[in-house]
């Protein structure tokens, strides 16, 4: 199969919003971005041209996964805010909500990772040159793992946007990485969390590679203000629901 | 299934200070005599190594047990830096970035039970993470590689190198691209 080329360097913002559209009107339905997906240009030569192999098979390896316990987390790792010696800059924000399975069951005791830029839109990765100033009291990453009823809970600040070179004049919206896991390693999650009514989301094909509405708002998490504690942060919920099979759909007979 | 699914985004190229941790790639118990090591390159689809993708493994015990262990991300007590895991347990979860030259490596021990072990690939450019397989020999009797023609079965098999060294490379696009899988 010839080379093709992935689109040029340069484009305006209004060129890649063309593509996105182009994008967007080809889509099969959804919930998950399409791997093929010219706007975001970083895909081109990452994403295979073979259809997947589909497999549904009650013995496979992948219906059971990696276990977390004590000895993975410390109470600590979930305070972003509280890792270096003085404060970060920003605004405090709490971000809390529940893990659970296609069947709305809790995912219990499993490990939730997220990092993040800073304040400023910095991250604190040698290869991010964006010139915004770094900021010694926050590195910008926590773990903690889920309760009983699948819940968890970071404090941190929220994040700053920043420009990349997508195209030119992009900007991502804020957003939180996020990397989950439930009981099977087919329900492994890596995404990003955005927050309300940023007015970066439709110009950010990152976002935008997921093609469904509906969808893409499952990635924005709702401001709580039962979630704001007085004078100190302010509070977020964002519930996550993880797809793909597990040996427990499979245990109770559940069409799959 | 009623829930909608959480989207899947890319993992982006700033991970790096987030999920890598030290040793995920020590799966086996330091110096068990069963130890192999698992390791190849990614390939994008112009043939270069991908410097910024993740590999994950997972696998069962040696004897059979699916359910893992905790302990892969140890703590110091004192500073809260994880160390990783104690090199006694064995949690048969691995975690590797790829290196400038887009090679990775995992040593572990054989999977009780089946000759393959799960993997996971992250990286930037890829929204949505891939699966696929690294079998350790060629399994005549497996549904997954019966099913493939030749050549595509050829990606899933690992290559013997040296002594219970296992070659697997990940080619994520284009010519010899490796099967990967969607489990329904």
């Amino acid at each position: 199969m010839p080379l093709t080329e992935p689109l040029p360097d340069g484009l305006s913002q209004q060129e890649i919003d063309t593509e996105v559209a182009k994008a967007q009107a080809s889509a099969a339905p959804s919930d998950h971005p399409p791997r093929d997906y010219p706007p975001y240009r970083s895909s081109h030569f990452r994403f295979p041209r073979q259809p997947l192999i589909p497999l549904s098979d009650p013995e496979a390896v992948e219906l059971s996964g990696p276990a977390f316990g004590v000895t993975d987390v410390t109470a600590l790792d979930r305070d972003l805010t509280r890792q270096h010696i003085g404060e970060p800059l920003g605004e405090r924000i709490t971000v809390s909500g529940r893990v659970l399975d296609r069947e709305g069951r809790p995912v219990r005791g499993q490990l939730v990772e997220l990092w993040q830029a800073n304040a400023s839109g910095r991250y604190a990765h040698q290869l991010d040159q964006h010139p915004a100033p770094l900021d010694p009291n926050f590195t910008g990453f926590g773990r903690c793992l889920t309760d009983d009823e699948g819940g968890y809970s970071f404090t941190t600040i929220k994040p700053g946007a920043y420009p990349w070179r997508n195209h030119v004049n992009a900007w991502r919206p804020a957003h939180i990485h996020f990397s989950l896991f439930g009981t099977a390693f087919t329900q492994r999650l890596v995404t990003q969390m955005y927050f309300p009514g940023d007015p970066l989301f439709a110009y950010d094909p990152v976002l935008r590679s997921v093609t469904d509405e509906s969808a893409r708002q499952r990635l924005v998490c709702a401001y709580d203000h039962d979630l704001s504690a007085p004078e100190w942060s302010l509070g977020y919920r964002w519930d996550i629901v993880l797809d793909g099979p597990s040996a427990t759909l499979f245990e109770e007979g559940d069409q799959l | 299934m009623s829930y909608a699914p959480t989207p899947s985004q890319t993992v982006g190229p700033f991970y790096g200070y987030a999920l890598p941790f030290p040793r995920g790639g020590e799966v086996a118990p330091a110096g068990h005599p069963d130890t192999i090591t698992l390791h190849g390159y990614v390939y994008d689809g112009a043939g270069n190594p991908v410097p910024d993708a993740l590999v994950e493994t997972w696998q069962p015990a040696p004897d059979g047990s699916r359910a893992g262990a905790p302990g892969s991300l140890r703590h110091d007590p004192v500073t809260g830096e994880v160390i990783g895991r104690d090199g006694v347990a064995f949690t048969g979860f691995g975690r590797v970035p790829t290196d400038a030259d887009g090679h990775w490596a995992v040593r572990t021990l054989p999977p009780g039970g089946v000759s393959y072990i799960a993997v996971a690939v992250f990286a930037r450019g890829l929204l949505h993470h891939l699966y696929t397989r690294a079998y350790l020999v060629d399994e005549p009797g497996d549904a997954l590689l019966g099913a493939l023609d030749p050549a595509r079965r050829a990606t899933l098999v690992t290559r013997p190198e040296a002594d219970r060294t296992y070659r697997f490379d990940i080619r994520l696009q284009g010519e010899g691209e490796t099967v990967f899988l969607e489990f329904k």
